[in-house]
């Protein structure tokens, strides 16, 4: 089985360095994109399958190809790496980006030269202190070779990268209130269309992409697309990051192929930890609806688990176990949601804060019973459309869930007027 | 056109808008908050929800928010949808989680939006049962009161104060329901215009600080359309009295004017009218002190000043009616009436109107310089003495960005559309004054004295000539690349717009203005220029051509008058004072009608007290030359009267002439225009008072007014007449027609269900567009468009020659700085502006002071040279002021402050001397 994104990942939790990086075989995609014509980057890429490893999915070569190309196209035309990773649960990236931080400058520089774009931003998450500074390590290492910079290799492409630290907001992971982050703005989603690939950053064409989807990129250009589908075990190709958190034995995270099963990577993680049982599982991160014991043998990719009523999302789970109170689990989370929310359109900043409070008071033992028909409303009230971005539809996802899997541990919180789980 | 199928009924409507401009057009009702019709969509509130069907047989369709989805033709949409009915009720709920109950004691109550929503909505039980978020409030300066806790985030405050009005000291602080809208400290609101927050905000968060203090609510408010009377603009406001006090101004929509907004001097200025030392009585000077009389006591004593004169002039006023400018011509005859101004700024209006109505470029409405893609400021610092125009100018300067939006698919109307492909992008602005103004950070500026601007303005006109024979090449000198730069962008443009004004007392700025647009107009017929004149009626006395002040001291001095009759005017104000003195002291017998005292009543014999325009009606020519109609809010305690009214009784008294038998504003606008027929269309500027509807006269008061028979119960239990109106088509009264009325009529903005300013939509005939029969006003000037090459209006050019004689060494050009709060007459009576009113001082650019040894806030002595330019003030006045650096003001220059209310300025630009004051 390759590990294309993880199998160079020192184990000493040390970066791979440039010398290593090359050793590996590193910047040989580089140098082979400098002889394609942009198109058939995106043509490689489209080719490959290579969905958005952010939580949305989109293949990643149809968004490129939306960008306006050739002289005509305005100037400057940016790239932004998404690593402003923020989602409860998910820890994905922060891997990549310590690891194995040139991975993403090369599948950066590769999408620069497929989108004619002269400017690169990594945006990353404010507490990722030490990926910071080794992606500003591995920037200056690869700018003195001249893997960034002008004329790269010799070549007309040029590329300057800046890594742009997050004050820190869950907004700011979101591709429009990332942009808004970084023009200095409030961190508000913006409504499309039109979208960043059309006016993106300061008006111009831009593409913002996940830290794991650009990592990806070395590799499809290396090995071409068909070997790149046939990492995977379903039709989007490629491996994906998979994480486990929650009352397992070796909570952690696995490269495996698209499409690995909860079953096996919960095994992976050794398992529920003694004397406790698995109740359910968020299998994307936060924002994603609570999967139970008869989907552990869903494929967890794009389309399977969406047919089950869920989402990949991240592809990091999080487990409910039998002795954690799952009112008080998604009380946190709507906790954290409703503090999140940015404040711009009513719904969310309005049904995430009452959801919060209604939660917090059926946990505590002062909920009523119109409190359960209160929060199903809320869930349809924040609805996708009701809103304007997709924060509170994701926020309402493990809620909504929740009272269908879990609707008797409610119903006894109301009726005992207290927590059960609590002593 | 396009056909939009709203719950199956088929409408037509223009596809330029979104879906909720569409339907409130056609006057569906369909909630909102976030949008307004000068600000465009953002799709934040989420309140205008409807469900949008893919055709016939979608009966599932999709919620959409109707600001945000444009119109499109065959567009099937319901508003009555129960999924639609559900959801805007639920946010209405959602936006009333944390809104105080406290409608009853708050300001807002009865004119909310937030409260007419609701009930739209009907939302009426509110399920959330927890701890409500709150805020502290901030002192925002005397104008704004701050209530966060009403907030419901719809972020109208922020979007209007940044990015419309430009100013960023308010901004949106934290997020999820804990947006708190306010300054980073307490402090007053930097914005000139902050003060249209009170009528953005939907509900009680920015309330009007100065209605506070005189509390009414808008139902019991006794309310007439007016026009502003602190600019030459002619803004279009509503009046508010209860118990004979003015309680407030608001915005009184004109698609042609000042749309959705006005600046705080005109909302807040009003104040003046209230004050305790208004004119009451007819005053009689007798052995050094001022006697009452009553008003037939005061006629009687007129008419034998009038018998016994040998010899009597009128002098008008820029400020008063051409209703009582021409009443008083009438009463002294037309050759003994005089401008109520010096020569020279007699000579520079003069000009001014000759520019304007020769053309070829003509002047357009403040609704046409909003439209303007780029615009050249010669000598005007707008902010301080056109607000209103500043505001427009600003939004000129987005017409440029917005094509690119244009470009792109994008409408006007898709403002974060708009803003984020626009960015900073701002259209050619080039702003040419002596000193810094408020709109330098987003234009290109200029610096120079006087006769510098005017070259820089001639050049750019030549460089426009030279630039239709052959491409302007560049220059390596600055102010020559400058020119070229402002050349090519005003030519280049689609509607050039050039600015002047008389700030300066410059006609050689005038001249260059003219020469600019001229140059402009003969390639391009959609070039405009824009004159501001200082007063509400500068232009109307000007086209009067009554002669100036000097005149009117040289008919004095001759002898063949001993007697003035002085309009609503302070001579001391308008002409340099040894002038004012030559008229004032030297005649016989003085008589003043005014309504607050000033240096002029304080000589006169006879004061008679004047309404204001609150307590009036007339008719104002703004500096577009549009003839604008205000009627009277309420009748003032008698003896106040409209002055046109004292000097027909005057007439009547004495027995002289047609004026002796005018019973209304008809009769004399009626002998206006025979006497002047420049006059001709002001008669169509409002209906007449025989208009009616449906048989009935228009109300003042809203039908909800309340107290009417117990108001007055304290003095006399019978209930009294209202007071009959001869004069216009409205009544002092709650009851008449109830529809929509003619533009030039609209007491206020009301509709069922639309207690608040927000009602404007349903006067208008499409939403921002024109009301409903054409916004009022009607045009005096109108160019003959440039058919065959004609001369511009002045060659003054070859007049101009060179910059004026340099000073000698040591000697400084003194220039006016004008102020928003302090340089208008009538509004620093006003408390709550007079708290902004700046002290006196003496600005010097920092390098100048510092080679002077002089440091900010040191005591200077300021000394008006004995040897001045031609036409400029020698009469060695002397002032000790407060030095105020200006790194703004062109090196050179000394600034002394413009009307100040206790500090009368030489006439300027002077030649003056500063030294440390010993």
């Amino acid at each position: 089985m390759e590990l294309p994104l993880t199998k160079d990942i020192p184990a000493d939790g040390e970066m791979l360095d440039l010398a290593a990086y090359e050793k590996a075989g590193g910047y040989e995609a580089l140098r082979k994109g400098l002889t394609l014509a942009p198109k058939e980057i995106t043509e490689t890429v489209k080719l490959s399958n290579l969905r958005g490893r952010g939580g949305a999915g989109f293949p990643t070569g149809m968004k490129w190809s939306f960008v306006p190309m050739g002289p005509s196209a305005p100037r400057p035309k940016y790239l932004v790496a998404n690593a402003d990773e923020m989602e409860p649960g998910t820890f994905k990236d922060r891997l990549l980006l310590e690891g194995n931080p040139h991975q993403l400058i090369e599948g950066m520089a590769l999408a620069a030269f497929a989108l004619e774009a002269e400017v690169a931003y990594i945006f990353i998450r404010g507490e990722y202190v030490v990926a910071a500074e080794r992606l500003e390590r591995a920037i200056a290492e690869a700018a003195a070779k001249n893997y960034l910079g002008t004329n790269i290799l010799g070549s007309d492409r040029c590329l300057q990268v800046y890594i742009h630290r997050s004050a820190g907001r869950y907004m700011c992971g979101e591709e429009t209130g990332l942009l808004n982050a970084l023009e200095g703005k409030r961190a508000n989603p913006r409504s499309k269309p039109p979208f960043p690939q059309v006016s993106g950053l300061w008006g111009k064409p831009t593409i913002v992409q996940n830290v794991e989807t650009l990592s990806n990129v070395p590799h499809i250009i290396k090995n071409g697309p068909e070997w790149f589908k046939s990492l995977s075990r379903t039709a989007d190709g490629g491996t994906k990051l998979y994480g486990v958190s929650g009352k397992v034995k070796r909570p952690g995270l696995w490269e495996l192929p698209l499409g690995a099963t909860a079953r096996e990577i919960l095994e992976l993680a050794g398992g529920m930890r003694d004397g406790l049982k698995m109740r359910g599982f968020l299998p994307g991160g936060a924002s994603t609806d609570f999967l139970v014991e008869e989907h552990l043998d869903v494929k967890l990719d794009f389309n399977e688990v969406q047919k089950v009523g869920s989402r990949l999302g991240t592809g990091t789970m999080i487990v409910l176990d039998d002795q954690t109170c799952p009112v008080g689990m998604v009380w946190n989370l709507e906790r954290f949601f409703a503090q999140e929310s940015c404040g711009w359109c009513t719904p969310c900043w309005s049904g995430l804060s009452w959801a919060a409070r209604l939660l917090g008071a059926i946990e505590e033992g002062k909920g009523e019973p119109a409190y359960l028909d209160q929060l199903v409303y809320i869930t349809r009230f924040v609805a996708p459309g009701n809103t304007y971005c997709a924060l509170a539809p994701g926020a309402a996802e493990p809620l909504q869930s929740a009272l269908k899997y879990f609707r008797e541990d409610f119903e006894l919180h109301l009726s005992e007027k207290r927590c059960p789980w609590r002593q | 056109m396009a056909t939009i199928v709203v719950d199956n009924q088929p409408y037509q409507v223009h596809p330029d808008q979104s879906l909720l401009a569409a339907c409130l057009g056609l006057g569906l009702d369909l909630p909102y908050f976030c949008w307004h019709p000068a600000l465009g969509s953002v799709g934040a509130c989420r309140q205008c929800a409807v469900k949008q069907f893919r055709d016939e047989k979608d009966t599932r369709g999709r919620l959409v928010m109707a600001c945000m989805t444009p119109v499109a033709e065959g567009i099937r949409i319901s508003i009555d949808h129960p999924e639609a009915v559900e959801f805007r009720a639920g946010i209405i709920e959602g936006l009333m989680q944390s809104h105080p109950h406290d409608c009853p004691v708050c300001d807002e109550g009865g004119e909310c939006h937030l409260q007419d929503m609701t009930v739209m909505t009907g939302h009426a039980y509110r399920r959330y049962e927890f701890a409500k978020r709150t805020f502290r409030n901030q002192d925002l300066g005397p104008f704004v009161a701050h209530e966060m806790n009403r907030c419901i985030q719809c972020y109208r405050c922020v979007r209007y104060y940044r990015e419309y009005a430009g100013e960023y000291d308010l901004n949106a602080f934290s997020l999820r329901n804990q947006v708190y809208f306010g300054r980073s400290e307490d402090g007053v609101l930097e914005s000139e215009f902050a003060g249209n927050l009170v009528e953005i905000c939907p509900t009680g968060v920015f309330t009007d600080k100065t209605l506070k203090r005189h509390y009414t609510r808008k139902w019991d408010l006794q309310m007439a359309p007016s026009v502003c009377v602190h600019c030459g603009l002619g803004c279009n406001i509503t009046v508010g009295e209860r118990y004979g006090t003015i309680r407030r101004i608001v915005n009184r929509y004109n698609g042609d004017v000042n749309g959705y907004f006005l600046c705080d001097r005109g909302r807040f200025g009003y104040e003046f009218v209230n004050r305790p030392e208004r004119i009451r009585r007819p005053l009689l000077a007798r052995d050094g002190a001022l006697v009452p009389l009553t008003a037939e006591e005061a006629l009687k004593r007129l008419g034998m000043l009038l018998a016994s004169a040998s010899g009597m002039i009128g002098i008008g006023s820029p400020r008063a009616s051409l209703e009582a400018n021409f009443a008083l011509r009438k009463l002294v005859g037309a050759g003994h009436f005089f401008a109520g101004v010096g020569e020279r700024e007699h000579r520079l209006v003069g000009l001014g109107l000759e520019i304007l109505r020769k053309g070829p470029a003509r002047t357009p409405s403040l609704a046409e310089i909003e439209k303007c893609d780029a615009a050249l400021v010669l000598g005007e610092d707008l902010t301080n003495v056109a607000p209103r125009m500043a505001l427009a100018l600003r939004q000129g300067t987005r017409q440029q960005p917005m094509e690119l939006a244009r470009q792109k698919g994008i409408a006007d109307w898709q403002d974060d559309h708009v803003r984020e492909v626009a960015q900073d992008e701002r259209g050619p602005l080039v702003i040419a004054t002596p000193n810094q103004t408020r709109l330098d950070s987003i234009a290109t500026t200029f610096r120079g004295s006087p006769d510098d601007l005017a070259l820089f303005g001639f050049a750019v006109a030549r460089a426009i000539e030279r630039s239709s024979q052959a491409p302007l090449e560049d220059s390596a000198r600055h102010e020559q690349a400058l020119i070229n730069e402002t050349a090519r962008a005003l030519a280049s443009a689609k509607r050039p717009l050039v600015v002047a004004g008389i700030s300066l007392a410059s006609e050689s700025m005038l001249q260059a203005a003219a020469k600019v647009a001229w140059a402009l107009a003969k390639s391009n017929p959609q070039s405009a220029i824009s004159l501001a004149t200082p007063e509400a009626n500068t232009l109307g006395l000007a086209m009067m051509e009554a002669p100036a002040l000097e005149s009117a001291a040289q008919t004095i001095r001759e002898g063949s008058a001993d007697t003035v009759i002085v309009l609503e005017n302070n001579l001391y104000r308008r002409a340099d004072s040894r002038l004012a003195d030559d008229v004032l002291k030297r005649a016989k017998h003085v008589v003043v009608l005014d309504f607050l005292p000033s240096e002029t009543t304080a000589v006169a014999e006879l004061v008679l007290p004047a309404g204001t325009f609150g307590e009036s009606d007339g008719t104002f020519v703004n500096n577009e030359g549009r003839a604008q109609r205000f009627l009277q809010a309420f009748v003032p305690e008698e003896p106040v009267l409209e002055s046109w009214r004292w000097l027909a009784r005057a007439m009547a008294a004495s027995d002289r002439g047609e004026g002796a038998a005018w019973k209304n504003l008809d009769d004399v606008l009626g002998a206006m225009v025979s006497a002047l027929p420049v006059f001709g269309p002001v008669r169509d500027a409002a209906p007449d008072s025989g208009y009616r509807m449906a048989g009935a006269k228009i109300p003042r008061e809203p039908h909800r007014y309340s107290g009417r028979t117990a108001m007055l119960a304290n003095i006399n239990v019978n209930e009294p007449k209202p007071p009959d109106d001869p004069d216009s088509p409205l009544a002092f009264s709650m009851e008449g027609a109830p529809k929509e009325p003619p533009g030039a009529l609209i007491p206020f903005f009301w509709s069922p269900g639309w207690n608040s300013i927000q009602a404007t939509n349903k006067f208008q005939s499409e939403i921002a567009g024109p009301l409903k029969g054409g916004n009022p006003g009607a045009r005096l000037i109108e160019p003959p468009s440039l058919t065959v090459p004609r001369q511009p209006a002045d060659t003054g050019e070859t007049t101009l020659l060179l910059r004026g004689p340099e000073p000698p060494a040591g000697v400084c050009l003194a220039v006016p700085l004008y102020h928003i709060f302090g340089s208008e007459e009538l509004s620093s009576w006003a408390p709550a502006v007079r708290e902004l009113v700046p002290k006196p001082y003496v600005a010097l650019n920092p390098e100048d002071a510092q080679a002077l040894g002089l440091a900010e806030g040191q005591i200077v002595r300021v000394a008006v040279a004995t040897s001045s330019p031609p036409g400029q003030s020698k009469d060695g006045k002397e002032f000790s002021l407060a030095l105020k650096l200006a790194s703004g003001l062109a090196s050179g220059l000394v600034g002394l402050p413009a009307g100040l209310p206790d500090f009368r300025e030489p006439t300027m630009p002077a030649w003056v001397t500063i030294s440390k004051a010993s």
